[in-house]
């Protein structure tokens, strides 16, 4: 308010008009804080404290009763040369489980949403609809379903077709088999990946810029995939970009598969992942310094992914960001904001 | 070969080409889904099928009624859970739409100082495991005296980075020269927030909407780790000990009933809102 009355009297002293501003802007703090205390309270209360905590707790041994006592870095060593686990199963099983489901995820979301968008507006709706819907599929849901299918006797699901199929002449333990958990927890880890980072997708190629592929036809760019490569690609990496972090931060944290499916720890940690690990030493084990330092690691792994994306897709070219200050038209689905 | 092909506004030859080529995919993705509402409505025979049935023959609500009826001989009747998760959801979602649509104006309209930091905080966050600082999370929920406390499975969801940040992006979109103008009418800060933004932002708060209530409604951490008292504890989390608890065939079609009641709302309430999360997510770029 006070800021644009100022601006409105051009006519007042420079000595007046210095303080008055100091003043404004003092409030403008005020304004701005009064907004977002709330949320900046709660956010610090049940995020920042707790990663936080974390750190702090990483550096002690603290088994939830007593009071925490100072380890220093022992918590750290001992995940890199002490926990045979870690080493063998949880570290491997989190990578294969990141790589696939994170960037194959990805990768198979940029496609599918590229095709979607080739498509008419009802057809693509629907088929946006079932693959988004595994997404919102978590805990029960999931458990009851995969079980059923992925029964280890006859009358399992795969099991039956396969039988029937003559592919296998005997029911397959797919649940108690180390073999088959970690395949089964990527399936259904990518099964689920089409969340709202693919929906992202979808927006930014129908946000492109229309008259760049009739230039592109005129330019002698002749397929899709050349479309896709040379003018989809480069208007929408924002978009790539936000759907990158949701897909690494999906292919980290989903360890709800496992241990719904199987229990923690998972048999023969087969399918024992980063987050697993967590919740086997800070809940089970009582462990909690120890779990508190593989939360840590975690977090700083995804921090880290998360900056290879940035550098991978942010605009570096000028023509970028001449782009980025133009403010994008909302008209994805029909309805214009102005 | 000319001219525009994304969003086509007619069905062409073409296309049929990149349906085939996807219809296997979505086929697979979302068979599950089918399977699931299918399994809830088999009779008892056809749950004992040998070899199993994919779809179901002659549908009932068998097990749905068993799910009342199982419900009733334990100590806590099923209406009490959905009494909680109810309220929980309610609340969640209400708190955090209105936090969140408040910040996300302050971060895009109001200039005052740390905003920039926040905002970046707040990007930082969205990359943030919440179930990696459980552990913490549990000792600042004991601290706080919140154990067996119905807040305790509000307060952690409420603020939610992505939701932030996507109606923070869509705030951005409503031109100054709107609010400038209202302000010279008079109008205060709260004005501004009531009558120009929130009617304009209305995909981008479907969107949060949505985002909370599938935290909100699958949620079971908060349940087993926050509450000893049963009584208290969400529909998620007792849907789920029963799905556990029966492995019986008997149990499945039980468990499958509790799936497809845990699954619809989100369905649903995606299909409803589905137009404006797509315009939503047009903003959702990070640059």
């Amino acid at each position: 308010m006070e800021a644009q009355a100022n601006a409105a009297q051009p006519a007042v002293k420079p000595a007046k008009k210095r303080r008055k501003n100091k003043i404004s802007r003092r409030e403008n703090n005020w304004r701005g804080w009064l907004f977002i205390g709330p949320y900046a309270l709660i956010f610090s209360i049940f995020i920042l404290v707790p990663v936080f905590l974390a750190v702090i707790l990483s550096f002690t041994n603290f088994n939830a009763i007593e009071f925490p006592k100072f380890v220093g870095f022992l918590n750290y060593i001992t995940i890199l040369t002490n926990d045979a686990e870690f080493m063998k199963y949880v570290l491997p099983n989190t990578i294969i489980y990141a790589v696939v489901v994170g960037i194959g995820g990805y990768i198979l979301s940029f496609i599918l949403a590229w095709a979607l968008c080739n498509l008419t507006k009802p057809v693509r709706t629907v088929f946006a609809l079932i693959l988004y819907s595994p997404s919102m599929t978590t805990g029960v849901a999931m458990t009851v379903l995969w079980k059923v299918i992925f029964s280890g006797d006859q009358a399992g699901l795969l099991n039956s077709w396969l039988m029937e199929l003559g592919i296998i002449t005997e029911p397959i333990l797919w649940l108690t088999d180390a073999r088959y958990l970690l395949p089964i927890v990527i399936i259904i880890g990518l099964w689920s990946s089409m969340g709202i980072g693919f929906l992202s997708m979808i927006a930014g190629i129908l946000n492109t810029d229309a008259s760049l592929y009739e230039a592109a036809s005129i330019d002698g760019i002749t397929n899709r995939f050349q479309e896709m490569i040379y003018i989809t690609i480069p208007q929408m990496k924002p978009q790539m970009l936000f759907a990158a972090v949701m897909a690494i931060v999906g292919a980290f944290q989903n360890g709800m598969i496992s241990s719904m499916l199987v229990g923690n720890p998972s048999p023969g940690y087969a399918s024992q992942l980063l987050v697993n690990h967590i919740e086997d030493y800070g809940f089970l084990r009582y462990e909690m310094g120890y779990a508190a330092a593989i939360s840590v690691v975690l977090l700083l792994i995804v921090q880290l992914f998360s900056k290879g994306a940035n550098a991978l897709l942010t605009e570096k070219d000028p023509y970028g960001k001449a782009k980025a200050s133009k403010p994008v038209k909302v008209q994805a689905e029909g309805k214009v904001i102005k | 070969m000319k001219g525009r092909k994304i969003n086509p506004k007619r069905f062409e030859i073409g296309q049929l080409k990149i349906i085939l080529l996807i219809l296997p995919l979505v086929i697979f993705m979302g068979m599950p889904i089918i399977f699931i509402i299918n399994h809830a409505f088999k009779p008892m025979e056809e749950l004992f099928a040998f070899p199993p049935t994919f779809f179901v023959k002659n549908p009932t609500f068998e097990n749905f009624q068993k799910l009342i009826k199982f419900s009733e001989s334990s100590g806590i009747p099923l209406s009490r859970y959905l009494f909680n998760s109810l309220i929980v959801t309610v609340v969640t979602v209400g708190l955090a739409l209105l936090l969140t649509t408040m910040s996300a104006f302050a971060l895009a309209k109001i200039k005052f100082k740390g905003r920039n930091m926040l905002a970046k905080i707040n990007q930082v966050a969205i990359m943030f495991v919440s179930t990696a600082v459980l552990i913490p999370r549990y000792l600042v929920i004991c601290k706080l005296g919140l154990i067996d406390n119905l807040l305790a499975h509000i307060l952690p969801l409420v603020a939610m980075p992505v939701a932030l940040f996507l109606v923070k992006q869509f705030v951005e979109q409503v031109p100054d020269s709107l609010l400038e103008a209202a302000y010279m009418d008079g109008a205060t800060d709260l004005d501004i927030y009531l009558k120009v933004i929130m009617p304009m932002i209305r995909p981008a708060v479907a969107t949060a909407a949505i985002l909370v209530f599938q935290q909100v409604w699958t949620n079971m951490e908060t349940s087993s780790y926050f509450f000893s008292d049963d009584s208290m504890k969400t529909l998620t989390f007792y849907m789920n000990t029963l799905v556990n608890a029966n492995n019986t065939v008997a149990g499945q079609g039980m468990a499958a009933a509790a799936s497809l009641i845990m699954f619809l709302p989100n369905l649903i309430l995606f299909i409803i809102l589905q137009n404006k999360v797509m315009n939503t997510m047009a903003n959702s770029g990070i640059k």
